[in-house]
């Protein structure tokens, strides 16, 4: 899956913010994504696991240049797209889009969904004559699925599901190359979050979609995704097709997550790998291995310097100093 | 709620115009004040058509005629003057420096709230501490000021009250602006490569609609009463032409002998201030968006 030039190249990205400040308050700064490198060949989709605050949204908003990156580089189709301004990213932007977890907070509450499934034309197109734009829209709610009943309606008369889809729409009518969806289930019933999925695999074949899924939902990355990324604490832990990711886990921070997904057969018990302690503060990280601190295989070396990120099998990248933690496939 | 209202099928979602016409309906005194303003304003505009008198028109036979007097329903000035006409015609001014005032301030205000609001940082310091600074001027005092300086007239005293009055709208729109700017919806737009411009007038505006409305209507009653007392300090509409300021300078003299000639420049000022001040107070919680959520 790595053959050709990848779509998406991030290297040693690092995304921070200030807090507090002001007059009185001291200044911290979040390291909320720390030095993270992957690449994202064309077609191919990468799952980016971790739980809250690993950073995993910072990261996919900054892919897209939602922010300022604070160093690294990404490169999109080859350019680097790190330190374009907004004039200059404005031709890229229709080539890669995002899709948000919250389909309350995305949709303008006060557009009609012509105008939001139409306000990619509108700012990227304006020359395009309404006949034109309203076909576009058409189309792009046809293939989220959409009656073109609901045109004029706004969004608080959708349900979470119906949302989701008009906020795809938005990302899909321009025809992205490359897409960040952001959580895009995990705000929505369960019974929905299947009919979401099954249309991002639909439209990934249909437009050959190079994907960043961001997701807490193992199965879900397991069912849809290339190859995982696994954060934690805003660095990638491990990485790897997820074939072998699945048959083997490296990282204990890995072992624990998968352990805490839970099974759909309540007479199946499994060991689970409970992990005590919250999420360290981003603002003051463990030293050393950030994970040692709730790590059940930890060393005193672990507190000495951050593991490097190194290949354990082919394909299979790894940031923990021990070899011998690896676990084979689950149950 | 009981058993039959919890199984009965949920009414469509309202749209929210109709669910903040609701609200406002219930504000009595807004609903008062709303008539009370329609009222004024055709009074205004049509009134003079139909009394069969010159506003400018001096007959000094029939000065201080009281009230109902002599075909004269509010009485006459010290000139004669017939002062239901003048009282219309000064509403006309005082009405449309008023609206026009509000227009103004209004259109320059958000300008500067969104500006200050969407780019932040140095841009939104120096802005809104400059609003900091005009706000530290006393109005009344820079009003007399800059009207000293410039012939008053109705488009001049528009600007000015304009001038002076914009920092309230532009107050309202930057923080609410600054609370929609980081939405995802906001972010959504900067991801298809939306312009500056797009996203202040096309996303954010929209949004703040609601507060900007109240803060203008608001704006209305202050602007009224300010070209009152400029007019009653003598620094805005000149005699012959009325406005109810200048008609409250007139009648300080004849307070005792013909109280009507204050009276009723007096209550017409109140009228306004007060109907445009309800009205504001019932849109404010019509427009309340919190109440929109659920």
């Amino acid at each position: 899956m790595t053959a050709g030039a990848p779509l998406v190249e991030v290297t040693g990205l690092r995304q921070w913010f200030r807090v507090g400040g002001g007059f009185f308050g001291r200044q911290d700064t979040v390291r909320a994504v720390e030095d993270v490198s992957f690449a994202i060949a064309r077609g191919e989709v990468l799952g980016l696991v971790g739980e809250s605050g690993s950073g995993k949204s910072t990261l996919g908003r900054a892919v897209v240049r939602m922010s300022v990156p604070t160093a690294g580089t990404i490169r999109f189709e080859g350019r680097d797209i790190t330190r374009l301004g907004r004039r200059a990213l404005r031709p890229i932007r229709p080539r890669m889009q995002f899709i948000f977890q919250d389909p309350f907070a995305s949709l303008n509450p006060r557009m009609t969904v012509r105008q939001i499934v139409g306000a990619p034309l509108a700012i990227q197109r304006p020359e395009l004559d309404p006949a034109a734009r309203a076909g576009r829209v058409a189309e792009a709610l046809q293939t989220v699925e959409l009656s073109p009943a609901h045109l004029d309606r706004y969004p608080h008369e959708f349900s979470g599901g119906q949302r989701q889809r008009i906020g795809i729409a938005r990302a899909l009518i321009m025809e992205p190359r490359f897409l960040v969806a952001d959580e895009p289930v995990s705000a929505l019933d369960v019974s929905i979050q299947a009919q979401i999925l099954n249309l991002l695999i639909a439209v990934r074949q249909k437009l050959g979609l190079t994907m960043l899924f961001i997701s807490h939902d193992l199965a879900v990355v397991g069912h849809l995704c290339d190859r995982v990324a696994v954060m934690y604490l805003g660095r990638i832990v491990e990485i790897a097709p997820t074939r072998a990711l699945f048959r083997c886990l490296r990282h204990p921070y890995s072992q624990a997550l998968f352990s805490a997904a839970p099974v759909a057969d309540p007479t199946l018990r499994r060991p689970r790998i409970l992990l005590t302690g919250d999420l360290p503060s981003p603002l003051a990280p463990p030293s050393g291995c950030a994970f040692r601190s709730r790590c059940r295989h930890a060393l005193p070396a672990c507190a000495t310097a951050v593991p490097p990120l190194r290949e354990a099998a082919p394909g299979h990248a790894v940031r923990c100093i021990r070899d011998d933690v690896a676990l084979g496939p689950p149950g | 709620m009981s058993a039959a209202e919890a199984l009965a099928p949920a009414p469509p979602a309202a749209r929210p115009r109709s669910r903040a016409w609701r609200r406002f309906r219930r504000h009595r005194l807004a609903l008062f004040g709303a008539a009370a303003i329609v009222v004024m304003v055709i009074a205004a505009a049509a009134g003079p058509w139909l009394i069969p008198f010159d506003p400018l028109h001096i007959d000094l036979r029939h000065r201080f005629q009281p009230p109902a007097g002599g075909g004269h329903l509010f009485g006459t000035d010290q000139l004669g003057r017939d002062l239901l006409i003048r009282l219309l015609m000064a509403g006309r001014i005082s009405l449309t420096i008023g609206f026009a005032a509000m227009t103004v301030s209004t259109a320059f205000g958000t300008v500067v709230g969104i500006t200050a609001g969407y780019y932040g940082g140095a841009l939104r310091i120096a802005l809104m501490r400059f609003v900091d600074a005009v706000l530290c001027f006393p109005q009344i005092f820079l009003l007399l000021v800059l009207a000293a300086f410039i012939q008053p007239s109705i488009a001049t005293l528009t600007l000015i009250i304009g001038a002076t009055s914009w920092m309230e709208v532009a107050r309202v729109v930057e923080g609410q602006v600054r609370s929609l700017r980081e939405r995802d919806f906001i972010l959504a737009a900067e991801t298809l490569g939306a312009s500056g411009r797009y996203v202040m007038f096309r996303e954010l505006l929209p949004n703040a609609i609601g507060p900007i409305i109240v803060a203008a209507t608001l704006t209305v009653a202050r602007a009224i009463l300010m070209e009152a007392y400029v007019s009653f300090l003598g620094y805005g509409i000149q005699p012959p032409m009325a406005s109810w300021g200048n008609m409250l300078n007139n009648a300080q003299e004849y307070l005792a002998s013909a109280p009507w000639l204050a009276i009723f420049p007096g209550a017409a000022i109140t009228l306004a201030v007060a109907s445009f001040n309800f009205v504001g107070d019932g849109l404010r919680d019509a427009l309340d968006a919190r109440l929109d959520l659920h």
